[in-house]
């Protein structure tokens, strides 16, 4: 049975949703701790995959890659090679369980590698070392050897998935806004990245201001706000040709905060006019404008249930900034947010169970989470300011801006898991801001 | 290599084309993949005259004052602000012959896009303050920052309280 690694890490997982005091798991090789939100990693042994011909570097660095993945979601720690007592090589050897027992090893995961021309072969296999059993079936994908990273992180996705029960991330990219330049007149340009940071591209130049880039439903596309037209403007972009067009031309308006809706094909999105900002969506075939709210004060950050049913929004009807939501089509808002301080940014989670927010209160900015009736509110980052909240696909990680103070300050992505744990920083050749989460990719 | 973007800047400087881009942060190139940033087809070149002269730009922007400041998450204009807006709007009167921009901007303390949303609204204060003054509705278009664009980046109040602001550029031609 494979049961016993994916119950504890369920039962650590529910642990920490609902703030039970620190415990202790069961006793037994798959031991694991959970205290004051800090639980012990899992060990996992990743031996180099074989070289089964032709793979060079590729066969290690896919390695380091998958193990990159797993330690970086703070449930697993690798166990160093040099302490592996049973060596790796052939990929169809027999496990020797009690060799990885021996080192408290929990999973293993071993794997191949084959390169042809440019053409690369990956497979793998998930073993659960403490059930004495392989975890799920075998898989092999090939590709392109530019590929490479991908399929890591794809093999780095199945382990997670099938080890946590949870939906994987790791094969996704991110849309961001690239800085650079003194605070006052900062140069900003559209890039993507894979996840981690790898595979930079940039999208535009940085000769105009651009702001909250955001992916398609099926990646294909990003929308995003600009000023190449000297006013700002939302833009729809192809990912693949970079081929761009406005989206937001209505005259003597400007619009901004744009976010598809899941059918791909509807853009909600705010549009000022006069001073006053509402919320209104645009049909990307036919251009067909709707406008949601029709309010004095300010409506904006739209975000669409996965459903596709409703929305969550800000405004500052009610005095400060608050989170409200509404049907689809518009009418009746109903406040969510009820804590002290202004709350903006809201963003529906990709499994429809939580709303990301951005919190501000006594000086500071928190990223956040919360039901989506507003209910069981838990703030999982602080700093001088945290903005811009994103959902990893499985909706389980956040990522979001944190931007330092003074002069010298300057912005940089972050990610957190939605406990509050595994805070760190996304490596990024120089400040970053404004990302936003692909769909885990095809 | 170097040579082309020095051609294109004297052409544009010479050409005095009227503002296609009201963006004065930006070079107001298109988008598209990089590469293409010497596309400054957005230079506007304006004397700004002899500060003692009263009907010069730089009396306008130095004396007169070309910017309010505006309270926290406030778009409301202070007696202050009416203040150097109708010195703003006597000035704009006697000299018709500019084209009135008003950029909103923000602190830093918001995020960004309500940022967005407030520097509109402080934008539009000023501009329907003009235009209760008196000045043509069709002079004038307003732009939002948000926090885009701070004159000071120090991350105290001091700083803030300049950065909450609104400013009137002007520049040649009657309309935007």
């Amino acid at each position: 049975m494979r049961t016993p690694m994916i119950l504890r890490l369920l039962a650590l997982a529910v642990a920490a949703m609902s703030f039970v005091p620190p415990a202790v798991a069961q006793d037994g090789p798959l031991r694991i701790v959970i205290g004051s939100g800090v639980i012990e990693p899992l060990p996992l042994a990743l031996p180099d995959f074989v070289d089964e011909g032709g793979a060079g570097d590729y066969a290690r660095e896919i390695s380091r890659v998958i193990a990159a993945d797993l330690t970086g979601t703070g449930l697993f720690r690798e166990i160093p090679a040099e302490a592996h007592i049973s060596l790796i090589s052939s990929f169809d050897q027999p496990v020797a369980y009690e060799d990885w027992k021996a080192i408290n090893a929990q999973g293993l995961v071993v794997g191949a590698v084959t390169v042809a021309g440019d053409r690369i072969t990956v497979k793998f296999r998930i073993f659960d070392i403490f059930s004495g059993e392989q975890l799920g079936e075998g898989l092999q994908f090939a590709g392109s050897t530019g590929g490479w990273r991908r399929m890591a992180h794809k093999v780095a996705d199945a382990a997670y998935s099938r080890i946590t029960g949870e939906g994987g991330y790791f094969d996704s990219r991110v849309v961001f806004v690239s800085e650079s330049g003194p605070k006052a007149e900062r140069d900003k340009r559209l890039a993507v990245m894979d996840y981690d940071g790898a595979n930079v591209q940039y999208l535009t130049d940085s000769g105009t201001i651009v702001l909250g880039p955001r992916f398609s439903p099926n990646g294909e596309q990003i929308l995003y706000t600009s000023y190449q037209s000297g006013f700002p403007s939302i833009y729809l972009m192809d990912a693949r040709t970079l081929e761009t067009r406005s989206l937001g031309e209505q005259p003597g308006t400007i619009t901004f905060a744009p976010r598809f809706a899941p059918n791909g094909q509807t853009v909600v999105f705010s549009l000022e006019q006069g001073g006053n900002s509402d919320i209104y969506t645009v049909d990307i075939g036919s251009g067909q404008l709707s406008q949601l709210t029709n309010a004095p004060s300010i409506e904006t950050a739209p975000s669409y249930s996965p459903d596709g049913s409703q929305i969550v929004f800000e405004s500052d009807r009610s005095g400060g900034q608050q989170l409200y939501v509404m049907a689809a089509g518009g009418g009746e808002a109903r406040r969510i947010s009820g804590g002290q301080g202004r709350y903006g940014t809201p963003v529906w989670s990709p499994r429809g169970d939580l709303i990301a927010f951005t919190k501000q209160n006594a000086g500071r900015f928190h990223i956040g989470v919360m039901r989506t009736d507003g209910s069981e509110e838990r703030l999982l980052t602080t700093s001088f300011l945290d903005e811009g909240p994103t959902w990893a696909p499985n909706g389980r990680v956040i990522m979001f801006t944190r931007e330092s103070p003074g002069a010298e300050g300057s912005a940089s992505l972050w990610s957190v898991d939605i406990s509050g744990r595994n805070i760190r920083q996304v490596p990024t050749d120089g400040p970053a801001s404004d990302p936003a989460w692909s769909p885990l990719l095809p | 290599m170097t040579l082309l973007p020095k051609v294109l800047l004297i052409v544009a400087a010479l050409g005095l084309a009227a503002c296609n881009n009201p963006d004065r942060y930006g070079a107001g190139g298109a988008g598209g993949a990089g590469g293409n940033g010497a596309g400054g087809t957005g230079i506007d070149t304006m004397g700004l005259g002899d500060p003692n002269d009263p009907a010069s730009v730089a009396y306008f922007n130095q004396t007169i004052g070309d910017k309010v400041l505006f309270a926290v998450d406030q778009s409301n204009l202070s007696d202050t602000a009416r203040g150097i807006l109708a010195g703003q709007a006597r000035w704009l009167q006697a000299n018709p012959g500019y084209a009135i921009l008003i950029e909103g901007h923000a602190d830093e303390q918001g995020t960004r896009e309500y940022n967005l949303g407030l520097s509109a609204k402080r934008a539009n204060s000023v501009r329907d303050f003009l235009v209760a003054q008196g000045i043509p509705s069709n002079r004038m278009r307003t732009i939002p920052y948000g926090k885009e664009r701070p004159i000071e980046v120090c991350s105290v109040e001091a700083c803030y309280a300049q950065n909450r602001r609104a400013v009137t550029v002007l520049s040649a031609g009657a309309g935007v």
